[in-house]
């Protein structure tokens, strides 16, 4: 579904070079799970999965189900079923949220040709999946974001996934700032869609969310690149023993 | 030399006499009214058309800015628009004329074209100073309106459309409108364009709030792409009257929108809001001249702007308390959104407070879409375009949501998404 090829990409406006010659297969139905120390570049992989413009790709290929998507805008590549779970989902004052839900999931609809949702299946579904992550109806009210808990944010990045039902999830450090109950209620979220033909990345620091998310394969990211890959037992030697022998061993 | 260039008439001025000269006898007005006339027109003959070298129109250069008038015509059009909300009731001027016979339950509906013919409108066609061009102009060649009275203790649920229709060529209205004590209505006033070609409208209201009366006014202006657009609104607030002024721009080649208002009456409260929209080679200028002239009266004024394109807007703010206005409590703020590089806007903020226990304050800023909202829009599959008019629209929707009357707060969104998706 998703292969990374020999990537570099900086920062666009003062050079930094960020993913050094990153390598990176996931196959559909795949859970994987990216992981790394603080600044090794496991951010600025999502964004650039998702086509941030303050990043530049400066060579290599990112073939998202054999296309290169490199010249994909962010729409572009959402219609196309990528979907980032941001670390810090933005506040936007004036948008309301039920409207940011209704003309995002239309416009994917109408990118890829399918007719576009009526209200009351709109609200239906919106009701569905709210239900199932515990969101509390008065939240969906409120402008997009604005006065949610860290916690509440997270969620709604979850609802916003499971109603625009993405082929390639990538959740980012979804597990900062959540306590054990709502980590559950999320991974229930995600667990919800796994499917054969769809595929989650998972960013994160800790083993934690790894046991309610159970990855096939584990990536240890360092300095830009992908230095070692493992099952889940990966994560659990991590857990223990820190980064520093691995780290060691690459260098 | 200096001199000359400054008293060189300008085809736009030489046009405008002509017009006066050719309407002669034709005009409306008894002799009082046709000595009203003649001496704004002589004013207008011996000063000219401002520039920017007068303070109050540094940055409308009318001089410069009007380029052309078109003869005034007969009217052309039968475009007969809805109602900005469906309950309201129509009050008509076609091309600057009584359109059909008007009667509202509750209100006194007159002919301002009588007034005139009797010579009751002479005194109000005096200028408020002598920069006052656009009480000028409007005094020198106004041919109707509607004179309305809201009887004291009148409460008005049924909205009021003042709907100003204006094709090709010239319209010159005014609406003097009393709202006796204790009366509430709703009044919407709407400039439209009808047809294409380039018109050129003044128009005035001069409003009245008697004691308690609580008033919504908003002015919709919604003129063609060639269409230049005077406008004034006057407005004296009496002793706890409310009066909530709702202002929108959203067409016209050249627009000036005066607000003079007169808080006169204590515990008088004024609730003032504008969004300009704003893209093309357009210019678009709000000048409020607000007094706040008694004790203990409040005021709170914020306008919203999204400029596109090359289009130029300017909004100048002055609020003045006067000496034994204590406890005045004023609050202005203008908003911007820059859409491109070439859009400008002067925001010009002036408070001149001569009472020393007041609260008065003003902010001003300039800003552009947050990078990181558009992008958070897109990566849910929101296109460009599309995520940056919802942003926009977020922007000014903060102010139309204020106005609470459902249909009313949908209507005013309606014109906003359909202006923004021409013009984003």
């Amino acid at each position: 579904m998703l292969e990374i090829r020999n990537l570099h990409a900086r920062i666009a406006e003062d050079g930094t070079e960020i993913i050094r010659g990153l390598n990176l297969t996931v196959k559909a139905g795949e859970v994987a799970a990216i992981m790394g120390p603080n600044g090794s570049g496991k951010s600025t992989l999502s964004y650039i999965l998702s086509g941030r413009e303050d990043y530049e790709v400066t060579e290599g290929e990112i073939l998202y189900n054999g296309e290169n998507i490199l010249e994909l805008d962010p729409a572009e590549r959402a219609a196309k079923g990528i979907f980032l779970a941001f670390q810090y989902p933005v506040e936007i004052p004036g948008v309301a949220t039920m409207q940011f839900l209704k003309v995002a999931m239309n416009e994917q609809r109408k990118a890829r040709g399918d007719a576009e949702l009526s209200t009351p299946d709109f609200i239906r579904k919106v009701k569905e999946a709210a239900a199932e992550l515990k969101i509390n109806p008065d939240m969906l009210k409120r402008p997009l974001n604005v006065g949610f808990s860290g916690g509440e944010k997270k969620r709604a990045e979850i609802l916003q996934m499971a109603l625009l039902e993405p082929k390639l999830c990538v959740l980012d450090e979804t597990d900062s700032g959540l306590d054990i109950d709502a980590l559950k209620i999320v991974a229930d979220g995600v667990n919800a869609l796994k499917s054969p033909d769809r595929a989650v990345i998972v960013i994160t620091h800790y083993q934690r969310l790894l046991d309610y998310i159970v990855p096939d394969t584990v990536h240890v990211l360092y300095k830009g690149q992908i230095i070692r890959t493992g099952d889940k037992q990966l994560a659990l030697e991590l857990e223990a023993n820190g980064y520093a022998d691995i780290i060691g061993q690459a260098a | 030399m200096n001199m000359q260039a400054q008293n060189r008439q300008t085809a736009a001025e030489t046009a405008l006499l002509d017009s006066y000269n050719a309407q002669i006898g034709e005009l409306p007005g008894n002799g009082a009214v046709i000595s009203a006339r003649d001496r704004l027109v002589d004013d207008l003959k011996t000063n000219g058309l401002p520039t920017r070298r007068v303070e109050a129109w540094h940055y409308t250069d009318l001089k410069t800015l009007l380029r052309s008038i078109p003869a005034s015509g007969p009217a052309s059009s039968v475009r007969n628009p809805a109602p900005l909300v469906d309950a309201a009731a129509l009050i008509k001027t076609r091309q600057g004329e009584a359109d059909g016979n008007v009667s509202v339950d509750g209100i006194v509906v007159g002919s301002y074209a009588d007034m005139l013919r009797e010579g009751t409108a002479a005194p109000g066609l005096s200028v408020i100073d002598k920069d006052d061009t656009i009480g000028k102009i409007n005094g020198s060649f106004v041919r109707d309106g509607y004179v309305l009275e809201f009887p004291a203790g009148a409460e008005i649920g049924q909205p009021i459309e003042i709907q100003a229709l204006h094709g090709a060529g010239q319209a010159h209205t005014r609406f003097p409108v009393s709202f006796g004590a204790g009366s509430k209505a709703t009044v919407i006033e709407r400039h439209i364009q009808t047809t294409d070609g380039q018109a050129f409208v003044s128009s005035v209201s001069d409003i009245s709030l008697e004691d308690g009366a609580e008033v919504t006014w908003i002015v919709v202006q919604e003129q063609g792409a060639d269409d230049t657009h005077l406008a004034q609104v006057r407005v004296r607030v009496g002793n706890n009257a409310k009066l909530r002024l709702f202002v929108i721009n959203a067409g016209g080649k050249l627009v000036r929108q005066e607000l003079r208002i007169d808080v006169a009456g204590e515990g008088a409260d004024l609730q003032l809001r504008g969004v300009n929209l704003l893209g093309g080679d357009t210019h678009t200028d709000v000048t409020l001249v607000l007094g706040h002239n008694v004790p203990n009266t409040t005021s709170t004024e914020i306008f919203r702007n999204v400029v596109f394109d090359r289009a130029r807007g300017v909004f100048q703010g002055m609020i003045k308390v006067a000496l034994d206005a204590q406890k005045t409590d004023a609050r202005m703020a203008c908003n911007t959104l820059l859409m491109s590089d070439d859009a400008e806007f002067a925001a010009k903020p002036e408070l001149e407070i001569f009472a020393d226990d007041v609260q008065c304050g003003h902010g001003a800023t300039v800003a552009d879409i947050d990078d990181n909202h558009l992008y958070y829009l897109m990566a849910r599959g929101i296109p460009h375009n599309k995520a940056r008019a919802m942003l926009v629209n977020a922007f000014v929707a903060e102010i139309v949501e204020e106005l609470e009357d459902e249909a009313l707060v949908e209507a005013l969104e309606a014109i906003i998404s359909n202006w923004l998706e021409k013009h984003a």
